[in-house]
């Protein structure tokens, strides 16, 4: 069998373990602290500037300086460092600690004075603006909820753009745009069927069907990878999996 | 990074879980066969490190509705059939392009037209015959017409199994014999209307080449049975030349070529089962698959078919067959006598 249509690929890269980002906030070594809190900010950054657009009703500039703020702030004080495992999710956690610090800004008469220090991580804050002005939200969703749902939204944008990444590395173009033909960007018309998709890139309808079943266990793989370094502990990584795949995680 | 919609987010989802999703699960590696309604491939099942065989309904030629009826219906058919001679079915569901599909046991074996070499004995040919007939018989007493049954249709294993495949136009009878009638006269979906015709020229019953729907019983496969049989003793399908005559009108209740005019060192009593099972009006036919596969036993066996009434000298040519030793022994001690006889009458 050609590793075209080999269980898992021919790569045979499938970590065993995944270094929590979250843990790695608290390392000595401030070059792994940046990258720990970087990598969290990748994930988390989006989701957090829309949920203060959305329940803190901040403008889109104050919301900028609030979510770099929060975030330059909680590496300064090690507010990471204080999560708990068995107080509930990294993500409930630090929702609380924007929370917390939304609040306390907008009590804060030193409006002013905040800075959101040096960037991060360059914030396409645009293209967050655009979602907003482009997805309603439903009025039976809670902020909490929505916070959770751009939380997915975000994993598996993340998780997409390194599955594009690592097919482009590996010479893999046809999986990668048979995955997003089907899986990710269809037609606005209706779903092709692997025969048409076949006749359109012209190879054979199990090739198609291979090629997909490959992407999609890529793309699996990379989600959960993505989910165990933005999760402080097993527990809460198989609790996430479970609840954005519907899988258990074996 | 890339924008995801709601849609996008749903679809990723779903092909991430793996669940209910088959080409996550079923990995296609080769065809192995298509039928009119389907293709079946060889597939690798990831999750439980096996080689399966996976139908679905054959892309671009038929995907209408009614052939998804028919495929779940041969996969419900297959569910209900528990039996070493039928392929058991794994697993139901749906392709992510909505395809319907069924995965079942992987059969490793040759079709029964390609199995035989043409030296093969006719005792070995009629034994298999017969495993074939006991397997008919058990889908009968469940309720279960074939009504395609061909040498295509069978596999033989390599242990010498013999597995009935392609239950796709099966029909499901209420009980025994009795045809469950539609209401309203109208079919339901997946069954046949009247005046439809399924199955295969060379092997297919009078009543079903003429589309009298409610008159297919138990004794169409009986038919098709006996052209089975006729194939495999004469080495040749019983229409064979003449297979379009068939579907003209008075042409399917045409007997084909006598068995021993194809080959004449064929036994009589073999002939006469061939014919009683082939016979144009089914209650002429065997009453049962079960009835054919004793007769052919007997055969085999030596003994009288109920089939054929035999004469005094072809009943003495079967026991003399039958007991060619003691036979010999006692014509040998005849003749030893008679010589005696003679020897002391001078």
């Amino acid at each position: 069998m050609s590793d075209d249509t080999a269980i898992g690929g021919g790569g045979g890269r499938f970590p065993t373990t995944q270094r929590s980002a979250v843990l790695a906030t608290r390392s000595a070594d401030g070059a792994e602290r940046e990258r720990a809190i970087a990598r969290l900010l990748e994930t988390y950054w989006k989701p957090a500037y829309k949920y203060v657009r959305v329940k803190w009703n901040a403008g889109n500039e104050d919301a900028k300086d609030l979510v770099q703020s929060f975030f330059t702030r909680s590496l300064e004080k090690g507010f990471f460092d204080r999560w708990e495992p068995e107080r509930g999710s990294f993500r409930g956690y630090l929702r609380l600690c924007l929370d917390g610090f939304v609040s306390n800004e907008r009590k804060s008469a030193s409006r002013q004075k905040r800075s959101p220090g040096s960037p991060l991580l360059s914030l396409d804050f645009e293209e967050a603006e655009g979602e907003l002005a482009t997805r309603d939200i439903a009025d039976s969703v809670s902020p909490e909820e929505y916070f959770r749902q751009e939380w997915v939204r975000s994993l598996f944008a993340a998780s997409l753009e390194r599955l594009r990444e690592e097919c482009a590395r590996r010479g893999r173009e046809l999986p990668w745009r048979l995955f997003e033909r089907y899986d990710v960007d269809p037609d606005p018309e209706g779903k092709p069927t692997y025969a048409e998709l076949a006749a359109q890139f012209q190879v054979p309808v199990t090739t198609v069907t291979n090629h997909l079943f490959w992407a999609r266990r890529e793309f699996r793989r990379l989600v959960l990878e993505r989910l165990r370094e933005i999760t402080g502990s097993e527990r809460e990584f198989r609790e996430e999996a479970r609840a954005v795949l519907g899988v258990d995680v074996p | 990074m890339t924008s995801l919609s709601d849609e996008a987010l749903t679809r990723l989802r779903t092909a991430a879980s793996g669940a209910s999703d088959a080409s996550s699960r079923y990995l296609l590696l080769r065809e192995l066969g298509r039928g009119g309604m389907g293709t079946v491939w060889l597939a690798h099942d990831s999750e439980l490190d096996r080689e399966v065989a996976l139908k679905v309904i054959r892309e671009g030629s038929d995907t209408s509705a009614d052939a998804a009826e028919r495929l779940a219906r041969e996969a419900r058919i297959l569910a209900r059939l528990e039996h070493p001679g039928i392929v058991p079915v794994h697993d139901v569901g749906r392709l992510p392009d909505g395809a319907l599909f069924y995965v079942m046991k992987r059969v490793e074996g040759e079709r029964l037209d390609r199995h035989f070499p043409l030296e093969a004995p006719l005792s070995e040919r009629l034994r298999l015959f017969q495993r074939l007939c006991e397997t008919v018989a058990f889908a009968h007493a469940h309720g279960v017409v074939h009504r395609d049954l061909k040498p295509e249709n069978v596999m033989v294993g390599r242990f010498g199994e013999v597995l009935v495949l392609d239950w796709g136009v099966a029909k499901v009878l209420a009980d025994g014999e009795a045809p469950r009638p539609s209401a309203g006269g109208a079919p339901r979906p997946g069954e046949t209307a009247e005046g439809t015709v399924l199955g295969t020229l060379e092997y297919t019953s009078p009543e079903q080449l003429e589309g009298r729907v409610e008159e297919i019983s138990a004794r169409s496969d009986i038919f098709a049975l006996g052209a089975i049989l006729y194939f495999l003793t004469a080495r040749r399908a019983p229409f064979a030349d003449r297979g379009k005559e068939r579907a003209a009108p008075g042409g399917a209740r045409r007997p084909p070529l006598p068995l021993r005019r194809v080959d004449s060192s064929l036994p009589k009593p073999l002939e006469a089962i061939v014919t009683r099972a082939m016979a144009p009006e089914p209650a002429q036919r065997y009453a049962s698959a079960e009835a054919l596969g004793e007769d052919i036993a007997r055969l085999v066996d030596g003994l009288p078919v109920s089939a054929h009434r035999e004469n005094l000298l072809e009943r003495t040519g079967r026991l003399f067959r039958r007991h060619r030793v003691a036979a010999t022994l006692i014509l040998v001690y005849l003749a030893v006598r008679v010589l005696i006889l003679a020897v002391g009458g001078r």
